[in-house]
């Protein structure tokens, strides 16, 4: 969709050039991270792909045509933009801030509006907003405005420069999430640039991480720029947490879950304390019919398995969660596993060595 | 009037006496004060441009123009005078224009470069043309940068307006010189304190218009 061939700036009076001799492909419906230190030209990349900075060599093609063989306000009303300070209009209300492109399109009035009210509702926006300015609106509102007002005229193409670094952390992760599935529901090729290898990692399809000069050190999934860093510069950038990094990206779902001491509550007093000397454990967990109850205490077990307490576990996790909170879970809980349940039916469970084995694995 | 007799501190019946007059200098000083804010702010917004065009050209402009702001009125007319004549409508107004210069330059200006960078590049990163950036987004945003000079040209103007009784023309001036000249009190009076209430409620309406254009500024603040 978008194709970099030895993109090249420098910019005049600086002796070193700001990107080198960049070459990268981001295929349709790719959301990739453009990632470094400050001053590895990501920005700048970004701006050369809808020609707010024009490069000094190489090229930009955008779905098999040449950015430079189109007008360049022609071309950057086909790319949706967003910057971090947003930039909406003080002066136009919410609605008229939407409208931006479609109206430079010259779409007709029916079609702007009925496609602002999919938007707010697309954007999960209050309607209420749409007549007011931008400065009644709070940090998080003004982004997804200003993410609605990229999508107004529906572009295949969206560059991104720190979109949701101006906002608080709180609000940042909702925005995050909410994004990365929109974007992965709409099918855009979305281009980002930020400097928090973080956001990179849990958004992207891939990440391109760049060094000083804009060369590009390596280009990849998330997953294996963590498992296999390319140079001593992308292990560096990645930081000291690459492990837990990756964990953050593994579902619990994908590692395979071990049954443990469980009985189902209508076998017999003999089978929960052979259960429980197979697992060398004093206590044994009870299923009923594949629902999880609970667990009960070794030396309580004497007579039939209903009659017992069921105590509740301590760590419970969903097949969605990441191994990451896994980890957390288990180790701020002080357990020695965590149950994994779906919507009440018992899948398995997790513990330390296991998670550990998926770092090093 | 009976000779001998004290004269009051205001005569208000010479007032009602002048109706007329009063009401004649009113329209006069009012339109001398609108022709020449309307001719500086069209040469202030064209010498802005250029200034903005080119960035260069804005020092010598706000040096010609800071040197006429800074010569004494009635040495300008003085000056003027054997140039385009005594009584002449063409004198005052070069005049006046000249001094709502500076004022309206510096304010067009800043007004326009006061837009946040990030809302430029937003306009542009849409996909608006340079032109479009200007008109639709940058000129709005510094409308109330841009008023704010107009009412200080304004005030000044309605100020400088009552001085050019010296060079022929109507308006409060010369009842204020009539009255210093005859020391009757009551005309220099009515002179001074109709200019001053003209300046105030000028000045007013032109806030009341900020508020009127700028609608987005009106809700920041929370009304």
């Amino acid at each position: 969709m978008i194709r970099l061939d030895s993109l090249t700036k420098v910019f005049p009076g600086s002796a070193s050039p700001a990107v080198t001799g960049l070459t990268m492909e981001v295929g349709e419906g790719e959301l990739v991270a453009l990632v470094g230190p400050s001053g590895c030209g990501k920005t700048t990349t970004l701006k050369m792909i809808n020609r707010l900075i024009e490069p000094t060599s190489g090229v930009v093609e955008i779905a098999g045509r040449d950015a430079s063989s189109v007008e360049p306000h022609v071309l950057r009303r086909s790319i949706g933009y967003v910057i971090q300070q947003v930039g909406l209009f003080p002066h136009r209300t919410i609605r008229e801030n939407i409208a931006t492109v479609p109206l430079l399109m010259g779409w007709d009035r029916r079609q702007v509006t009925t496609r602002i009210d999919e938007l707010i509702e697309l954007m999960g926006l209050d309607p209420d907003l749409l007549d007011r300015y931008p400065s009644e609106l709070s940090g998080g509102q003004q982004q997804r405005v200003g993410v609605a007002r990229a999508l107004a005229a529906d572009p295949p193409v969206l560059l991104m420069d720190e979109p949701f670094g101006a906002v608080d952390p709180i609000v940042r992760g909702r925005l995050q999430i909410e994004f990365r599935d929109l974007q992965r529901r709409l099918g855009k090729t979305v281009v980002f640039v930020t400097h928090d290898i973080d956001e990179a990692v849990m958004m992207a399809t891939r990440v391109a991480i760049l060094n000083s000069g804009g060369i590009l050190e390596q280009y990849d999934t998330p997953e294996q720029i963590l498992a296999e860093p390319a140079t001593p510069f992308v292990a560096r950038f990645l930081g000291e947490e690459r492990g837990l990094k990756r964990l953050a990206l593994r579902p619990v779902s994908h590692v395979e879950l071990k049954r443990g001491p469980m009985v189902d509550v209508d076998s017999s007093p003999e089978e929960a304390l052979r259960v429980m000397s197979d697992h060398g454990v004093q206590w044994v967990g009870l299923l009923d019919g594949g629902r999880l109850l609970g667990w009960a205490h070794g030396e309580s077990v004497h007579g039939p398995l209903r009659e017992l307490v069921a105590h509740p576990f301590l760590v419970v996790l969903q097949p969605s969660d990441s191994l990451r909170r896994a980890l957390d879970a288990v180790v701020t809980g002080h357990a020695q596993v965590a149950v994994v349940v779906d919507d009440g039916v018992y899948l398995g469970m997790i513990d330390v060595e296991k998670i550990a084995r998926e770092i090093t694995g | 009037m009976i000779l001998g007799q004290e004269r009051p501190f205001i005569e208000w019946d010479w007032i009602s006496r002048n109706i007329d007059e009063i009401g004649q200098a009113t329209v006069e000083h009012f339109t001398h004060t609108a022709l020449a804010v309307s001719i500086g702010l069209v040469l202030s917004f064209g010498l802005s441009l250029a200034a903005l065009r080119w960035r260069q050209a804005y020092a010598p402009i706000t040096w010609v123009t800071g040197v006429l702001y800074t010569i004494p009125s009635i040495a300008l007319f003085t000056f003027l005078v054997p140039i385009f004549g005594l009584n002449s409508l063409l004198t005052s107004q070069i005049a006046l224009v000249s001094y709502t210069l500076l004022i309206l330059i510096r304010n067009i200006v800043a007004g326009v470069r006061g837009v946040p960078e990030q809302v430029t590049e937003a306009s542009r990163g849409m996909g608006m043309t340079d032109r479009r950036i200007f008109l639709s987004i940058k000129l709005p945003l510094a409308l109330p940068a841009i008023i704010a000079g107009v009412r200080v040209a304004a005030v000044t103007t309605i100020g400088l307006v009552t001085l050019t009784v010296l060079v022929g023309q109507g308006g409060y001036g010369l009842f204020i010189l009539r009255g210093i000249s005859r020391q009757f009190l009551t005309e220099a009076l009515v002179g001074t304190s109709l200019s001053v209430m003209m300046a105030v409620v000028v000045d007013t309406s032109l806030a009341g218009l900020e508020r009127l254009v700028t609608p987005w500024n009106r809700s920041a603040s929370g009304t």
